[in-house]
């Protein structure tokens, strides 16, 4: 929807597309359903090696985009820094100067792969609510078609935070002999009531809002205001108790006094009213139902549509690192452990770090030179190991 | 690199074959774990409490879990290693004899260090002055100190006696807690030994009698 146009950078060969499951080779969709074509946006970083041995593959959280690093200027001229900007590029975390890095957009998303905004082939229109729910495992087997078009058959490393993270525990149930490490960060392998409750309130927003029209929006009035609040229920989440206090406390937005009415007051109703009306202007609405309910669904533990589950690594021999943080309240500290404790009893080879940091699920994102450092030293260890 | 290493961890390296599988639980910065896996060739985890340091040995590619090692040992299956060392903490665990079966199930062989409270200073210090004795190795005070439990070599060899622990080795060594330098007590160890270093194994009720080392 948005980032289609981006120029290329030095250090990238900018954005660019597979196109495959053309009718009648479709897709087939851990639902049962079949979708096709299926186009995923992807962007690489540095250089293959001749025995393609060097290959990370980083997958993004729920909002985010294959644009992982350096500088893309946009059609108005403005220059978008990669999301995780700190942490992929030459001489960095995940050095661009020794890694071949692969971040591709998520199918559901709007960020230059198939979702709902995509134009169904059945009716020349945008699918809307007919496109099929897609699962984080049916991600994962659009990635795995994307590295088959490119010739890779083998990860050095998956690594990715939050929905990310639950795409890389999926490749390395999915894909066990592909994959020589993974590190899940600020993740679950399973989603909790809590997560799902707070999606569910996000949802209800969007499809409360009338402009929705069960999805059937694309050129009218699109769902602003639902997205918006999802945004916010979103920010909510993504913080802590403990960044919120610090970041805004009780102060009051350009004002001496209340208001005595409903403008926001407070810097934090400010702060939220302004990232939820951001988020608009980047990503659709129908995009967030499919990927919430993708990660809602995800559970390792007990997989009721399908095998695969935690415990289909016994026998595999997989690499990990898992970090979580301790300001985390979206998939908190316990959560990784019970993952570590899992990997264990396979047999897998686990390192584990909770990271002291009080700004929330989102610290992952932060720049922060223990993660960066933690991730260069365990990637080395892969690499030479 | 072994000059460098912690007298007792010299030791304790030198009891490991080639290539094996080695739990260090308490594994710090990681010196004995890196020091093995690079003339060794093992394949090696730590689990280290403090964050920071957890984090300096993942950062040097070593395997380490972040937590608290009672906790940590129970989710390997059973012979999971073939050496686990645990090195001067015995004296800081709750409850010994339960984590030194968990360690004697996910191992084969577990090795076990700790200061010897029986050290002939440390007997003087009670008889003569009447208090609860600090030494090098045990510097603290009875409300401030991390070592809860009181061991001597002979008490704990009467333990893996009663437990039915075979003692493969055990080398009783004269050095300071940090020391690079020590040597090896060979007579009166009990009376004349800093530390004791022990390799021990589960007996199988049909094996035969403990071995002395």
């Amino acid at each position: 929807m948005t980032s289609n146009q981006l120029q290329h950078s030095k250090n990238s060969l900018g954005q660019q597309f597979f196109t495959f499951a053309e009718p009648p080779d479709e897709m087939f969709l851990e639902s049962g359903a079949r979708l096709g074509p299926v186009t995923i946006a992807y962007e690489t970083y540095g250089q293959l090696s001749t025995s393609r041995d060097n290959v990370v593959l980083i997958a993004h959280a729920f909002s985010g985009d294959s644009h992982v690093a350096g500088c893309l200027t946009d059609d108005q001229g403005e220059a978008k820094p990669g999301w995780w900007d700190s942490m992929v590029g030459p001489g960095k975390g995940i050095d661009t100067n020794r890694y071949f890095v692969i971040c591709s957009n998520i199918l559901g998303s709007c960020m230059g792969s198939t979702g709902p905004a995509a134009i169904n082939p059945a009716t020349g229109k945008p699918y809307g609510l007919d496109f099929p729910v897609v699962t984080i495992g049916d991600m994962v087997d659009a990635q795995k078609t994307l590295l088959d078009h490119l010739e890779i058959d083998s990860l050095l490393a998956v690594i990715g935070g939050s929905v990310g993270g639950m795409q890389a525990l999926e490749w390395c149930v999915r894909y066990p002999d592909m994959v020589r490490a993974a590190v899940p960060l600020a993740t679950t392998m399973r989603h909790s009531a809590l997560a799902i409750a707070f999606n569910e309130v996000a949802r209800q927003s969007i499809m409360a809002d009338p402009n929705w029209c069960q999805g059937d929006y694309y050129g009218k009035k699109t769902p602003d205001l639902g997205l918006a609040i999802a945004r916010m229920v979103g920010h909510v989440t993504y913080l802590s108790d403990q960044a919120m206090r610090k970041k805004f406390g009780r102060r009051l937005q350009d004002k001496k006094d209340f208001s005595f009415g409903f403008d926001a007051d407070f810097q934090v109703e400010s702060y939220l009213r302004y990232q939820g009306s951001k988020f608009v202007s980047r990503f659709d609405a129908n995009s967030l139902l499919y990927i919430t309910k993708a990660a809602d669904y995800f559970d390792l533990v007990d997989k009721l549509t399908t095998k695969e589950s935690i415990q289909d690594l016994v026998g595999a021999s997989i690499k990990f690192l898992v970090i979580s943080y301790t300001s985390d309240w979206l998939y908190p500290t316990y959560q990784s452990r019970e993952l570590v404790r899992s990997l264990k009893r396979t047999g897998q080879d686990v390192s584990f770090c909770e990271i002291a940091a009080d700004c929330g699920h989102d610290a992952f994102l932060i720049p922060d030179e223990r993660l960066s450092k933690l991730i260069k030293g365990f990637l080395g260890g892969v690499a030479h190991g | 690199m072994a000059e460098t290493m912690r007298f007792d961890l010299q030791i304790i390296a030198s009891w490991i074959e080639p290539g094996s599988r080695v739990l260090d639980l308490g594994c710090g910065s990681g010196t004995l774990l890196s020091w093995l896996k690079e003339h060794k060739e093992i394949h090696g985890t730590g689990i280290e409490q403090d964050q920071e340091k957890a984090a300096d040995c993942i950062a040097r590619g070593l395997t380490v879990l972040q937590g608290e090692l009672s906790q940590e040992v129970q989710d390997y299956p059973d012979r999971s290693f073939d050496y686990v060392i645990l090195s001067q903490t015995l004296q800081q665990v709750y409850e010994p004899a339960k984590l030194l079966s968990m360690l004697s199930r996910i191992g084969r062989r577990v090795i076990v260090s700790f200061p010897n409270f029986s050290h002939y200073k440390i007997r003087l210090q009670l008889l003569t002055r009447g208090q609860a004795p600090k030494s090098e190795q045990l510097p603290y005070s009875w409300y401030d100190t991390p070592n809860i439990r009181v061991i001597t070599l002979e008490d704990f060899r009467r333990f893996s006696r009663e437990v039915g622990y075979a003692i493969i080795k055990e080398t009783a060594i004269n050095t300071h807690h940090h020391d690079r330098q020590g040597h090896i007590v060979r007579w009166l160890t009990n009376l004349r030994a800093t530390y004791g270093i022990f390799l021990i194994e589960k007996q199988h009720p049909d094996s035969e009698a403990p071995k002395r080392g």
